[in-house]
């Protein structure tokens, strides 16, 4: 097989060329990881995907191998989640997750850029500079799985790893055009991420397609001792093979789909609606009432368990110090000072001032309280439809630098995927089609452990619309 | 709106130095994020259970079997100071 036609293959359809003979694969895992080599040793004249990429005669893992986010431990290799504070960490474990895929073949090709602690929606947070969007390199990947996102887009890597906190591969999957999926809260193994807000942060695929999403998903779900909080999943993740969303009721929930979604990302949301009717969806109106205050709600728990498990970087296991300090106190605080970036030392204050002492009840408290609203909504509307459908992001990629000056307007990029993981629920993002020639992000979310159903009706509309996933390869 | 002094406060409580041109600013930042999450407080949650997972996982403790443990080299290999076989700090008390 020629270059150019390795590169055109799916996951899924590497994996099969590997599985008949036809393609080796030391010879997918060199292609790959010297076109990943090359995008880190561009600097500023690449996308800066890559915050690490295997030496050349690494030796793969026998299968497609994977661009991992830079917050999974690997053992021996820097993983420092996007920090200063953990510049050079060379994890003694790695991730279970990881090791899932690694079992499964898919050795790890390059640990990808993200936001620093995956807190972000650009990219831009990154000790390691920004990541730029393959379609328009003035623009960001979205984040905080950004790197993962562009590298996928870019054809750098066959597929990646990425994390979802509040969206962070969904968004970044609508605005580099490609696939990305958040599990049922639990379904993964938390084991070795580098941890945000525990009681949302979930491990997924981004990938070209549906087919190749649900291939990962499968190599990684399960139970896993080192996780109390992860689950079994019912059964095992299937292809997707439908054609059709016949007998299917979709819900719209008009909280999500009006006010702050720009114009053409709703004409492109419309218009897979309406290739969704023709596919024989019922598509219905729903209504999520609390899901308009899932940010502010999000905004409370996420910067409040990040304070909590920030909290172990205090310059004395690993990572940086800051040096000559009088005393130890001095070393925590000038530490954390020079190691953090901007937006995290806002979260961990964030955090820290929604738990303290006269504000818990009104912040934490109410917090924790609209979440369960939020999950009682999504439970209401899904005794009526299926699935819900949703634009992913409310705009298509922006432009570096845009909104680095007003936190706020950065936060509002995960207007409409917050909700979902506040309620736990599975939700991918498929390209709906471009608009202004950038990608536009659909989102169809499921109840928990939907995933079979979810990647069908997502492969359905794929297929339907027929976005092209290698127009921005370099 | 959180002013000056509150911010030193909650640094203080995060262990997080901040150089004086950073505190005008976060302080601005800061209010602005609140000022949106308050409106939470115009809901009506007397009766509503806080969420603070959203999974129900039962028997979530796996056996408690000893295992051996990361050799003490390895573990100390990634720290900022070592000595005596042990992660060496300043002193507390200057």
């Amino acid at each position: 097989m020629s270059g150019p036609e390795i590169l055109g293959l799916s996951a899924a359809a590497a994996a099969a060329a590997i599985a008949d003979g036809s393609l080796a694969a030391g010879e997918l895992f060199e292609l790959y990881r010297g076109r990943a080599a090359s995008d880190r040793a561009a600097g500023d004249d690449g996308l800066n995907c890559f915050t690490w990429v295997a030496d050349e005669g690494a030796a793969g893992a026998g299968g497609v191998p994977v661009a991992v986010k830079d917050l999974f431990c690997t053992k021996g290799v820097p993983s420092q989640s996007g920090s200063r504070i953990l510049q050079g960490y060379l994890p003694p474990y790695t991730a279970t997750v990881v090791e899932k895929l690694e079992q499964a073949g898919s050795g790890v090709l390059a640990k990808t850029n993200q936001d620093e602690f995956a807190m972000g929606s650009s990219n831009e947070n990154s000790a390691y500079g920004p990541v730029r969007n393959p379609w328009d390199r003035g623009r960001v990947p979205g984040g905080s799985s950004g790197g993962s996102a562009a590298a996928v887009a870019a054809g750098l890597a066959p597929w990646a790893l990425g994390t979802d906190t509040g969206g962070s591969i969904r968004q970044p999957a609508a605005l580099c055009g490609i696939v990305g999926l958040k599990p049922t809260y639990g379904s993964l193994s938390r084991y070795g991420m580098i941890a945000f807000a525990s009681s949302l942060d979930q491990a997924g695929p981004l990938t070209r397609d549906v087919a190749d999403a649900a291939l990962m998903l499968g190599h990684m779900i399960g139970r896993d001792p080192c996780d109390s909080t992860s689950l079994q999943m019912p059964g095992p993740i299937l292809a997707p093979s439908a054609e059709s969303l016949s007998g299917l009721r979709l819900g719209v929930p008009r909280e999500l789909t009006g006010n702050g979604v720009e114009q053409g990302v709703l004409e492109s949301f419309r218009a897979a609606l309406a290739t969704a009717e023709q596919l024989g969806a019922e598509v219905r109106d729903v209504e999520l009432p609390h899901a308009p205050h899932a940010l502010s709600a999000y905004y409370v728990l996420a910067p409040a368990e990040a304070s909590s498990n920030l909290a172990r970087f205090d310059g004395v296991r690993y990572g940086m110090r800051a040096e000559d300090a009088q005393d130890l106190l001095e070393m925590y605080t000038r530490t954390r000072h020079d190691g953090f970036g901007p937006e995290v030392k806002r979260r961990i204050m964030l955090g820290t001032y929604a738990l303290s002492s006269g504000y818990y009840d009104a912040f934490y408290g109410r917090a924790q309280r609209v979440r369960t609203k939020i999950s009682q909504d999504f439970a209401a509307a899904f005794e009526q439809v299926d699935f819900i459908l949703t634009p992913t992001a409310p705009s298509v990629a922006f432009k570096l630098g845009e909104k680095t000056g007003d936190p706020l307007a950065m936060y509002l990029n995960d207007f409409c995927t917050v909700p979902m993981s506040l309620a736990g629920i599975p939700a991918i993002s498929i390209p709906s089609g471009l608009s202004g020639g950038l990608p536009v992000g659909l989102q169809i979310a499921g109840p928990a452990f939907s995933e079979n159903g979810l990647l069908d009706a997502a492969h359905a509309l794929e297929l339907a619309i027929g976005f092209d996933s290698g127009a921005a390869r370099v | 709106m959180i002013d000056r002094d509150e911010v030193l406060h909650v640094a203080r409580l995060a262990r997080l130095a901040l150089a004086e041109d950073e505190i005008e600013p976060m302080a601005r930042e800061l209010s602005a994020v609140l000022d949106h999450i308050a409106r939470i407080g115009e809901l009506d949650l007397a009766d509503v259970a806080p969420t603070s997972h959203v999974v129900e996982v039962t028997g979530g403790l796996r056996a408690d079997e000893p295992r051996p443990s990361l050799p003490r080299s390895v573990v100390l290999a990634q720290a900022p100071a070592v000595s005596d076989e042990g992660f060496l700090v300043p002193s507390p008390q200057a």
